[in-house]
């Protein structure tokens, strides 16, 4: 796949037009995971509207994102970075055995207080 | 049969490109009545005009079809040409070969086709046409200017200049509308009182000027040259004529606790107050919700105070009929709410203002008389954050904001940032922006002088967040060049909140019939020729209700505004249109369909008495359609269910016949 055909796909499957962007940047200002981020909100909008796709698949910001929706809640255009982020994800973890999380490395990870939903919402997240 | 000449015009490559102006021209050749048929390069210009003329003459034409652009574009050129030909202008027949065809077709062969198809329609139309003559109308040399902000003030006073009457209407107690309220004006910095209130005083002393402030129109009638506009004067319980403005009523008000408007809520009058120091006119109003008199009888104290006996709590709203020639919407704009923005924290804390709010915290007549103090405990603000964009060029949310750019944020706001630095050299002043917009004489030159002699720290992006904790606001933003997330404790956070049209405009829009666009501001007659008229004729527009403007842009439409009430003012007479309904008194039944649907009132019933066939006489209700006010819609003749209304210049058999050409 080029970087178009995956930006094409990456817009497909979010549903979003990242053209709408005006570089606001009010997601990354409003994004509560920042600093944990390579690349921020505002750069995955910017770098899928280019097609620039290989440097985000490659990056650790995919599972960083915490998926708290507030750049697309705050987004005075519309374009929910959100769902792009998301995109790029699915598109990493799609192929086979891509898979992020895997079952067998879950309870070295574990302890008292992990509630039983993270453990849901997560492999709903990192897993095919 | 008439004898119809055809005229098709290439308009460069406009129609050319996309349709063989030839094969329609040769097309219509073999149509019924058309005994002349050509094209031409451009039939609008000087050339192409004196073709139709020595056609007319030569091949003694009697109905002509120019197969052209839009006739909201040259009907009015041709039907001069057919005049200067000496045919009856109402003898020519516009098909829109250009907007309606070549500018939305791609293909040559459906192009040409469907010009064909057009010139046919209008081929059949014009043979049904009839000469028309148009009506005369007076025109009362008298404008209206509603809204008394710095757009009214100036058309009024421009109108003035030329000599004809101008009455002002005001919803508030005083003129001077939003600029009365700013501190100082971009890019000179010049006091806003300072170069308004001496208008606001040559409106006041000009005989040729009325005011009537605190008051609103409520219904308005007639049309171009002859309105007729109700006007309720709202009942301020102080005799206007006799209060000299001392403003010893005031100080002695024991009703103290009021959120003061012209402050923005930012500090309390009296329940009996002038606005402010130079209002326009300076006379008290009572507050008829704040006043104990009013509400429970009990108090008194103005009545007995006041020496010259103005007080008045038996006063009653008046209604004042009076006639005009032209009206001016001068009804500007107003900020919006920032409710919805909930990550700005606006209800949250007293120390999130918007840019007004920020405007009379700097002004000397302001709640804290000119001294920068954040409203929660009137403490020095050290660090303030200005946020641009908020609620302006919004896509999504439009519940929540706007689609358009403001325009007059970027410059305020750097005006805000420079003035607090000049004033206040210890502050820190940040402005987040998305882009920085200052096209306009000496505008980028004043926003580059707050970045680069000031020392304001503009940082390109948006503020994502802001959190009161303790006597701080957390402002969480982006810095989209240093690709950085900023926090900053703040002291004071500024919102340019978009501005709209102030919430009177619809309801006056609709009592006027002038259009509107979908953010309610007034829709022009045409936007770049036409800015300053509506297209409801004798309906002008001043300033900010007819898009986002600043003072030196709301002072010269205003000024192009009242120049054309002059234009229209000056003449005695006017020509009217004469393709306006008229009903067959045979035909009628009287059952007042048509009069419900007009949206214009134009019709009216009589009683007439009728011969019969058995020659008795009838006394039977007919309709009667005024052609002065009719503005030829058209609603009548659908809604008559007995066929006696007719439109002329598009009468049904017309109509009929354009459809039968199309489906030939």
């Amino acid at each position: 796949m080029t970087n178009l055909d995956m930006r094409d796909e990456i817009v497909r499957i979010s549903g979003v037009n990242p053209a709408k962007c005006m570089a606001c940047g009010k997601c990354s200002g409003t994004c509560p995971a920042y600093d944990e981020m390579e690349f921020h909100p505002h750069q995955f909008v910017a770098m899928i509207k280019g097609g620039n796709i290989e440097p985000l698949l490659n990056s650790e910001s995919v599972y960083r994102c915490l998926t708290c929706f507030a750049c697309a809640e705050r987004c005075p255009r519309g374009v929910e970075p959100a769902k792009l982020i998301d995109a790029v994800r699915l598109m990493k973890t799609r192929p086979q055995g891509a898979n992020h999380l895997l079952a067998d490395n879950v309870p070295k990870m574990l302890d008292e207080e992990t509630p039983q939903q993270l453990l849901v919402s997560a492999f709903r997240k990192y897993t095919k | 049969m008439l004898r119809i000449g055809v005229f098709v015009c290439w308009c460069g490559s406009n129609i050319a490109g996309t349709v063989d102006v030839e094969a329609v021209s040769e097309a219509l050749k073999s149509e019924p009545g058309v005994v002349f048929s050509t094209n031409y390069q451009y039939m609008c210009s000087q050339a192409g005009q004196n073709m139709i003329i020595d056609a007319v003459k030569e091949h003694k034409l009697d109905g002509i079809v120019v197969c052209s652009c839009s006739p909201r574009m040259h009907e009015a050129t041709f039907r001069k040409t057919a005049a200067a030909a000496g045919l009856n202008p109402y003898m020519v027949e516009i098909a829109n070969i250009r907007e309606q065809c070549s500018w939305v077709h791609k293909d040559m062969a459906t192009g040409t086709e469907k010009a064909i198809i057009l010139g046919k329609a209008a081929v059949a139309k014009v043979a049904l046409n009839a000469p028309l003559t148009p009506g005369e109308s007076n025109v009362t040399k008298r404008a209206l200017v509603i809204g008394g902000g710095i757009a009214g003030i100036q058309t009024a006073l421009d109108i003035a200049e030329a000599g004809f009457p101008v009455d002002i209407v005001e919803t508030k107690p005083t003129i001077g509308g939003k600029m009365a309220q700013l501190d100082k004006t971009f890019p000179t910095l010049d006091c806003a009182a300072c170069i308004l209130t001496p208008k606001m005083v040559d409106v006041a002393q000009n005989d040729k000027i009325r005011i009537f402030s605190y008051s609103e129109v409520q219904d308005v009638s007639g049309f171009v040259g002859n309105f007729e506009v109700k006007i309720k004067k709202k009942a301020r319980y102080v005799n206007e004529d006799i209060c000299t403005g001392c403003g010893a009523c005031v100080e002695k008000c024991p009703m103290k606790k009021n959120p003061n408007e012209f402050n923005l809520g930012m500090d309390n009058r009296p329940a009996i107050y002038i606005p402010f120091a130079q209002a326009v006119p300076k006379v008290a109003t009572i507050d008829p919700n704040a006043c104990n008199m009013l509400k429970n009888g009990k108090c008194g104290l103005c009545e007995k105070i006041c020496t010259a006996g103005a007080i008045d709590y038996k006063q009653k709203d008046e209604i004042i009929e009076e006639k005009y020639g032209a009206i001016v919407a001068a009804t500007g704009f107003n900020p919006i709410s920032m409710d919805k923005f909930d990550e700005f924290a606006y209800n949250q804390s007293k120390d999130v203002i918007t840019s007004l709010e920020f405007e009379r915290l700097t002004n000397a007549a302001g709640p804290t008389a000119g001294k920068l103090l954040r409203p929660s405990d009137l403490e020095h603000p050290h660090t303030i954050v200005f946020v641009q964009c908020v609620g302006s060029r919004c896509e999504n949310c439009a519940e929540k904001g706007k689609e358009y750019c403001s325009k007059i944020c970027c410059m305020y706001t750097a005006k805000h940032a420079m003035l607090t630095r000049d004033k206040y050299p210890d502050t820190e002043v940040y402005v987040f922006y998305i882009d920085v917009r200052t096209p306009g004489k000496s505008f980028d030159e004043f926003y580059r002088r707050a970045v680069e002699e000031y020392g304001v720290k503009y940082v390109k992006g948006m503020v994502g967040k802001v959190s009161p904790e303790g006597k701080k606001l957390k402002v969480t933003a982006s810095d989209m060049l240093n690709n950085k997330q900023l926090h900053i404790d703040a002291d004071l956070v500024v919102l340019a909140a978009a501005i709209e049209p102030d919430k009177s405009a619809r309801s006056i829009a609709t009592m006027l019939t002038a259009s509107m666009d979908t953010n309610d501001f007034f829709t022009e007659a045409h936007p770049k020729l036409r800015p300053v008229e509506s297209p409801t004729a004798g309906v002008f527009l001043s300033g900010a209700c007819q898009g986002p403007k600043d003072i030196p842009e709301t002072v010269s439409q205003a000024s192009a505004a009242a120049a054309k009430v002059i234009g229209l003012l000056s003449k005695d007479k006017l020509t009217g249109n004469p393709c306006v309904a008229s009903s067959d008194e045979i035909m009628c039944n009287g059952c007042s369909s048509c009069a419900n649907v007009c949206p214009y009132g134009a019709i009216t019933y009589e009683t007439k008495e009728f011969r019969m066939p058995d020659r008795s006489t009838k006394m039977r209700r007919v309709a009667k359609v005024n052609p002065a006010v009719c503005q030829g819609c058209g609603a009548c003749t659908v809604a008559c269910p007995s066929g006696a209304m007719d439109l002329r210049g598009f009468t049904t058999s017309q109509i009929i016949a354009e459809v039968d050409a199309i489906c030939r």
